[in-house]
C-alpha cells in the first residue's frame, strides 16, 4: 500500500501543465520507477502527484526528423529506446547504455525522460547524453524553451526545470551523432538489477588513425552527471593509441568524485583513470580502429 | 528402489502454478494489521514515549510501547529446549525493549485497520531516548569502561570457553609448547568474515487469532514446534494454548530457525481483543531486525613437521553477536569444532572461543552454523602453509585430512564413511587442476588466472550438542495409499519430495503413492524439532523409516488374515505378493477397502514413531574454482566452478544437485560481494535493501556444476547424511586461493570486492 495523498491522471501536455501550476506541490509520475521507491521509503509519503503515465501519444517515442535530428520523447520507455530502430541504426551507444539500467522489468516502465529528469548522477542515460550534448525542450505555461544537456544539472537530484515544467522532447542534432561511434561502461558490483559505481560514455570522430573529435562524460564522478571536457581537449588530434593511453590522467582533472560508504574517493579515481581508456578504445574499435 | 530415484518435486506443479498457498495466501481478510516503531538509535534507553496522538488516528486499534509488555525474558534460538537449566538459551530479549541494544529495536508497536494508518500511526509516535554511542566491534565491546549491553554481563562476553584435545604421551606439556617448538614451521594468520543475510524470498510474516481460550499462529517458519514453545514462553502461557500452524515457506536457510516475531504477533492479537492480526515486516526490517550470518575473526597457528603434517593448530575466534543472544555461543563453538575436525592434529589443537554483544544487527543461524567462517579461515591457512612452505596445496591437505573411523576427541562424533578424497580427485579431474596450476604460474599484464580450491567437513544434525528427535506418522487411505504426516518441514529444500521416497522405500509401495501432509499443525503434526543443522533426511529419515517398517508389518499383518497359509508376504508396488515368488496376492486397494469397511475386522492402519537419533557422522566436499581477475578494476570473474560432494547416498540425485546450486550461489555472494556494512557514527545499517546489499544476480553467475561422490553411510536410515548446508561453505576460500593463485595477493578478509581488491592489489604492488 503506497502512501499516496492523491494522484491527477493528466489528459495532455497542457492539461498536466495546467495541474502543476494549480499544485505547485505536486509531482510529476511517469513510469513510477522513481517516484514510488520514494514513496514505500517514506521520503515522499503523503504526496500528490500528477500522472503524465497515460500521455504515450504525445510524449513517447523516437523519430528521425528530416534534418536528421532525433527526437526522443521522454516517456519512451528504456526498454523502447533500446529497441529503437533509429538508435540502433544511428546511436547505437545510447540503446547499450539504457539497456544497462535495472533489470527487465524496470526497463519495461522506467522512462529516458525520467532518468533525465530525477537529476540523478548515476542514471545510466545520463553520461551518454552529455557526451552527445543532448537538447532539452521543455514546456511551460508560456511555452516551450531549449535548453542544452550542459546547462541541466543544478546539484544532486536538482534539473534546470521549474515546478510547472515538463521535458517534452529529448533532442539529438545530427551534428552531434552522425560520423561518431560510441561506448557506455557502466561501471557497478552486479552485473544487473544494480546503480553505477562509475558510469564512463565516450564518442570518437576518428580521422584515419587519429582523433578528429571525441567526447567524455561519467556518471558518479561528482555530484551530478559531467563532461570531462579537458580529457577532451588533451587528446584531440592525437593518435588513436596515444590517446587511449593519455586520456585516463587527463581525465583526473575534470572529474570530483567522494568517499562515500558505496565506494572510496580513491576507487573511483582509479576507476575513472582505467576506465576512460577502455571507453575510448571501445569507442574507437567500433570506428573500426585497432586498439 | 524408490531411493535414489531423481523424481519430480512432489509440490512442483503447486509451486510452478501459484497454486501452493503461503501464510499470506491464507490470511483472511479485513484483518487487523500491525507495524512495529523502531529505534533511531543503537544503543541507550527509551526514557519515555507519547504515543497520544498515534492512538487519537482513525483506524488505529491499539499503540502498544516498550512499557507495556510483559517484564520477563524470553530465548529465541530454534534450538530444542534443554530440560537441564545449565543447557537452556540465553533468554535476553523482551516483546518489546526498553534498553535499546541495535539501531532499529522494536520499541513499539501499532495495531490499525489498514497498513497505512499503522504506519502512519507510527510516525505520530513521540519518542525521548538516553543515547550511547554505539558499539559496532567486539574490540570496542571488550574494551575497558564500554558499558554493558545486558546487565546480565557486565563485560558484553556472551560466552567464552577455551578447549584442547588430550596430548598424547610426549615431550610436550601443552598445545602451546607444540605450537612454539622450534623444529616445526610455526605458521600464524589472521582472517575475517563479513556478516551477510539469508536474503530468502519470502520475508517473515505469521497472521495469529484466537480460538477459544487458546492463540493460533499462521507462520512462515522452519520450526513451528520450537515456534509453539517460545510464543507460550514469551507470552507466559502453557505451551499447550498455542497452536502453529506452518504452510509452504519461501525459504528461511536458518533465519527462521528463530522465533522472530511470531511472539509479539501473538501478544498484539491477544491485545486485540483476539481479533486476528497480521505481522509481515519489510525487507529492510528483515535485515535490520532478523538474523544474519556472524562476522568472526580468526587469529590461527599452526605447528607443521618437515614432511608437512599438522603437528598442532590454535584458533582464536572472536564471534560478533551482535545486540541480543539468539544462537550465541553456539555458533562459534560450531565454528572452532569445524576447524578443528577437517584434518587431524598429531599432537595437539587449541580452541579459544568468544562470543561478544556488540550493537550491530543480531546474527544467528545461517546456512553453514559457523563453518562457512571457520571454512573460510581454515582454508586460508591450509593455502598459506602450503605456499609457505613449498608444498603442494592438494597434497598437504589430503595427507593431513579426516580419516575414516576418526573419533572427535571432544565430542565423540565418529566418522562413520569418507569420500573426501574421492571428491578431491574428481574435482581435480574437472577443472583441469594440474594443467591449469601450471598454465596460470608467472603471469604478467593487467588480466589474470588462476585455480583454487577448498575442502570442508560437516557434522549432520546437532547430536550429542542436543537433543536430537523426530517423529513421523503413515495413515493409510481406502484406496491402498498412505498420507504420511511430519513434524519435519519443507522449506523450499525439496523436504517432502525426499521424505516421501524415503517412506515409500520403507512400506514398498511407490513415491506417488505416498501423500505428504506438507502444513504442520501443531494440534496434529508429531513432534519433530524442524528444518535445521542437515539434520532432517538423516533424523527425520529414521523415524520415517521406523514408521513405515511398523506400517509394512500391520499391513502383511492384516493381509495375513485375508491370505491364510500367507507366511512370507511382502509389499512390491501397489500390491501385496508372496515374498519369495514374487506373485501379487491381494492389491493394496483391496486390502485397504477390507480393512476400512470389513463386517468382520475394521481397522485403520496406521503407524507412528519415534526415533531419538542418538549419532552423527561427517559429509565432506570441496570445491574447485577458476577465475579471471581484472586487477585495474578489482573484479573478479568466475569462468568455471564445481563442487563435488559426499553426501552419503543420495535420496533423489537430481534434488541434491539443485541443493548444491543454491549452496554455491551463496557461497558466490559470499566471496564476492555480499556484506552488510554499517555507519560507525550511529550504528546504523547502510545497505539493508537489496539494491545496496549486493546479491548476486543471474548474470553474475557463472554455470554452477555439481558432481557427487556416493558413499553408503552406516549410520544414516538410507545410507544418507548432510546435504542442506554442505554447499555453501568451501566456495568462498576456493575463490580466494583462486585469486592468491591468479595475483600471488592473498586477501585475508571477506568479500572479495572491487573496493578490497584494489586496496590489495595497490598495497602488493600490482596497481600505482
Amino acid at each position: 500500500m503506497y502512501d499516496i495523498a492523491s494522484i491527477y491522471e493528466a489528459k495532455s501536455i497542457d492539461d498536466a501543465i495546467r495541474a502543476l501550476k494549480a499544485d505547485p506541490g505536486a509531482l510529476v509520475i511517469a513510469g513510477g520507477t522513481d517516484v514510488l521507491i520514494k514513496v514505500r521509503e517514506g521520503r515522499l509519503a503523503g504526496c500528490r502527484l500528477v500522472s503524465i503515465h497515460g500521455l504515450a501519444s504525445e510524449l513517447a517515442g523516437v523519430e528521425l526528423r528530416p534534418n536528421g535530428d532525433i527526437e526522443i520523447g521522454p516517456l519512451t520507455t528504456f526498454r523502447q529506446v533500446a529497441e529503437s530502430p533509429v538508435i540502433q541504426a544511428h546511436i547505437p551507444v545510447l540503446g547499450e547504455a539504457v539497456d544497462q539500467a535495472g533489470g527487465p522489468q524496470l526497463r519495461a516502465a522506467g522512462t529516458i525522460g525520467g532518468n533525465v529528469c530525477n537529476g540523478i548522477t548515476s542514471a545510466d542515460s545520463a553520461s551518454t547524453l552529455l557526451a552527445l550534448d543532448a537538447r532539452l525542450r521543455v514546456r511551460g505555461p508560456r511555452g516551450e524553451r531549449e535548453a542544452p544537456i550542459s546547462q541541466w544539472y543544478k546539484g544532486v537530484g536538482r534539473v534546470d526545470l521549474a515546478p510547472y515544467e515538463l521535458l517534452v522532447k529529448i533532442v539529438i542534432p545530427k551534428d552531434n551523432y552522425a560520423g561518431y561511434t560510441g561506448c557506455y561502461i557502466k561501471y557497478a558490483m552486479r552485473n544487473a538489477m544494480d546503480i553505477a559505481t562509475l558510469g564512463v560514455s565516450c564518442l570518437v570522430k576518428l580521422d584515419g588513425a587519429l582523433v578528429d573529435d571525441v567526447s567524455l562524460a561519467f556518471g558518479v564522478a561528482g555530484p551530478v552527471p559531467m563532461r570531462a571536457y579537458s580529457a577532451e581537449a588533451a587528446i584531440r588530434g592525437l593518435p588513436i593509441r596515444e590517446a587511449v593511453q593519455a586520456i585516463g590522467k587527463a581525465a583526473l582533472e575534470d572529474v570530483a568524485p567522494r568517499d562515500s560508504w558505496r565506494a572510496s574517493k580513491a576507487l573511483r579515481v582509479q576507476l575513472v583513470e582505467e576506465l576512460s581508456g577502455r571507453a575510448l578504445a571501445g569507442a574507437a574499435r567500433k570506428g573500426g580502429a585497432a586498439v | 528402489m524408490e531411493i535414489g530415484r531423481s523424481i519430480q518435486r512432489v509440490d512442483a506443479f503447486d509451486k510452478v502454478t501459484g497454486r501452493a498457498r503461503f501464510t499470506d495466501d491464507l490470511c483472511p481478510r479485513p484483518i487487523l494489521e500491525a507495524r512495529i516503531l523502531h529505534s533511531t538509535i543503537a544503543n541507550g534507553w527509551v526514557k519515555s514515549m507519547d504515543v497520544s496522538r498515534a492512538q487519537a488516528l482513525p483506524g488505529v486499534v491499539k499503540v502498544l510501547t516498550c512499557f507495556d509488555v510483559p517484564p520477563h525474558q524470553y530465548p529465541t534460538p530454534g534450538h530444542p529446549w534443554s530440560v537441564e537449566e545449565a543447557h537452556q538459551d540465553v533468554s535476553d530479549r523482551r516483546l518489546l525493549n526498553q534498553r535499546v541494544r541495535i539501531y532499529g529495536d522494536d520499541i513499539a508497536a501499532v495495531v490499525a485497520e489498514d497498513a497505512l494508518t499503522a504506519r502512519r500511526a507510527l510516525g505520530l509516535i513521540q519518542v525521548e531516548y538516553e543515547e550511547y554511542p554505539p558499539v559496532l566491534t567486539p574490540a570496542a565491546a571488550l574494551a575497558e569502561g564500554t558499558p554493558p549491553l545486558h546487565e546480565e554481563y557486565p563485560g558484553n562476553v556472551l560466552k567464552r570457553h577455551t578447549a584442547e584435545i588430550p596430548l598424547p604421551e610426549s615431550d610436550f606439556k601443552c598445545a602451546e609448547d607444540v605450537l612454539t617448538f622450534p623444529g616445526y614451521h610455526q605458521f600464524r594468520g589472521h582472517y575475517e568474515t563479513q556478516q551477510v543475510q539469508h536474503c530468502h524470498m519470502e520475508p517473515p510474516i505469521s497472521y495469529a487469532y484466537a480460538e477459544g481460550e487458546r492463540i493460533c499462529v499462521v507462520t512462515s517458519t522452519q520450526i513451528p514446534h520450537i515456534v509453539r514453545r517460545v510464543v507460550g514462553q514469551a507470552l507466559g502461557i502453557p505451551w499447550g494454548r498455542v497452536r502453529v500452524v506452518k504452510p509452504y515457506i519461501g525459504g528461511g536457510f536458518g533465519n527462521k530457525q528463530e522465533v522472530l516475531y511470531e511472539p509479539l504477533n501473538a501478544w498484539l492479537c491477544a491485545q486485540a481483543g483476539g481479533r486476528p492480526v497480521r505481522l509481515e515486516v519489510s525487507r529492510e526490517e528483515t535485515f535490520q531486525n532478523t538474523r544474519s550470518r556472524h562476522p568472526i575473526s580468526f587469529d590461527v597457528r599452526a605447528a607443521v613437521d618437515g614432511d608437512g603434517y599438522l603437528m598442532a593448530r590454535e584458533c582464536v575466534a572472536v564471534s560478533n553477536q551482535g545486540g541480543y543472544a539468539s544462537h550465541g555461543h553456539a555458533i562459534v563453538s560450531n565454528a572452532v569444532t569445524g576447524f578443528r575436525q577437517t584434518y587431524l592434529d598429531q599432537l595437539a589443537h587449541r580452541s579459544d572461543a568468544w562470543t561478544v554483544y556488540t550493537n550491530i544487527a543480531t546474527p544467528g543461524a545461517m546456512r553453514g552454523y559457523g563453518i562457512p567462517q571457520a571454512n573460510f579461515a581454515l582454508e586460508c591457512m591450509m593455502e598459506d602453509i602450503a605456499l609457505q612452505y613449498g608444498l603442494d596445496p592438494l597434497a598437504f591437505r589430503l595427507q593431513n585430512l579426516m580419516p575414516q573411523g576418526y573419533v572427535d576427541p571432544l565430542n565423540g562424533i565418529v566418522c562413520h564413511s569418507t569420500g573426501a578424497r574421492e571428491c578431491v580427485e574428481k574435482g581435480r579431474h574437472f577443472i583441469h587442476w594440474d594443467e591449469l596450476r601450471a598454465k596460470y604460474q608467472n603471469q604478467t599484464g593487467p588480466v589474470r588466472r588462476g585455480v583454487g580450491m577448498a575442502v570442508f567437513s560437516y557434522k549432520t544434525g546437532v547430536w550429542p550438542i542436543s537433543l536430537e528427535t523426530s517423529s513421523a506418522r503413515v495413515v493409510l487411505n481406502q484406496d491402498g495409499t498412505v498420507q504420511l504426516q511430519l513434524g519435519a518441514t519443507e522449506i523450499g529444500q525439496g523436504g517432502d519430495t525426499v521424505f516421501s521416497q524415503m517412506a515409500a522405500q520403507a512400506i514398498g509401495i511407490p513415491t506417488e503413492d505416498v501423500h505428504i501432509v506438507s502444513t504442520q499443525d501443531t494440534d496434529t503434526a508429531p513432534f519433530d524439532t524442524g528444518a535445521y543443522a542437515s539434520r532432517q533426511t538423516y533424523v527425520t529419515g529414521h523415524a520415517i523409516k521406523k514408521a513405515g517398517l511398523q506400517f509394512r508389518d500391520k499391513v502383511l499383518e492384516y493381509a495375513r488374515e485375508l491370505l491364510p497359509g500367507g507366511e512370507k508376504l511382502d509389499i512390491q508396488g501397489r500390491n501385496v505378493v508372496d515374498g519369495a515368488s514374487g506373485e501379487v496376492l491381494l492389491p493394496l486397494a483391496e486390502l485397504a477397502l477390507t480393512a476400512f469397511y470389513s463386517f468382520g475386522h475394521s481397522e485403520h492402519l496406521t503407524a507412528e514413531a519415534t526415533s531419538q537419533c542418538r549419532d552423527n557422522t561427517f559429509s565432506f566436499g570441496c570445491c574447485f574454482a577458476e577465475i579471471e581477475v581484472d586487477i585495474p578494476v578489482g573484479k573478479i570473474k568466475v569462468l568455471n566452478i564445481v563442487n563435488v560432494h559426499d553426501s552419503g547416498k543420495l535420496i533423489n540425485p537430481k534434488l541434491a544437485e539443485a541443493q548444491v546450486h543454491g549452496g554455491m550461489s551463496m557461497g558466490l555472494g559470499y566471496a564476492l560481494s555480499e556484506e552488510m556494512k554499517y555507519d560507525p557514527k550511529t550504528g546504523r545499517l547502510l545497505n539493508g535493501n537489496l539494491l545496496d546489499y549486493k546479491m548476486p544476480t543471474a548474470l553474475d553467475h557463472p554455470e554452477l556444476h555439481a558432481l557427487f561422490v556416493e558413499t553408503e553411510d552406516p549410520s544414516g536410515p538410507f545410507g544418507n547424511k548432510a546435504l542442506g548446508e554442505p554447499p555453501a561453505i568451501p566456495v568462498a576460500p576456493a575463490v580466494r586461493n583462486a585469486l592468491l593463485h591468479a595475483t600471488g595477493v592473498a586477501v585475508n578478509t571477506l568479500p572479495l570486492s572491487p573496493q578490497r581488491l584494489v586496496e590489495a592489489f595497490r598495497e602488493g604492488g600490482l596497481l600505482e
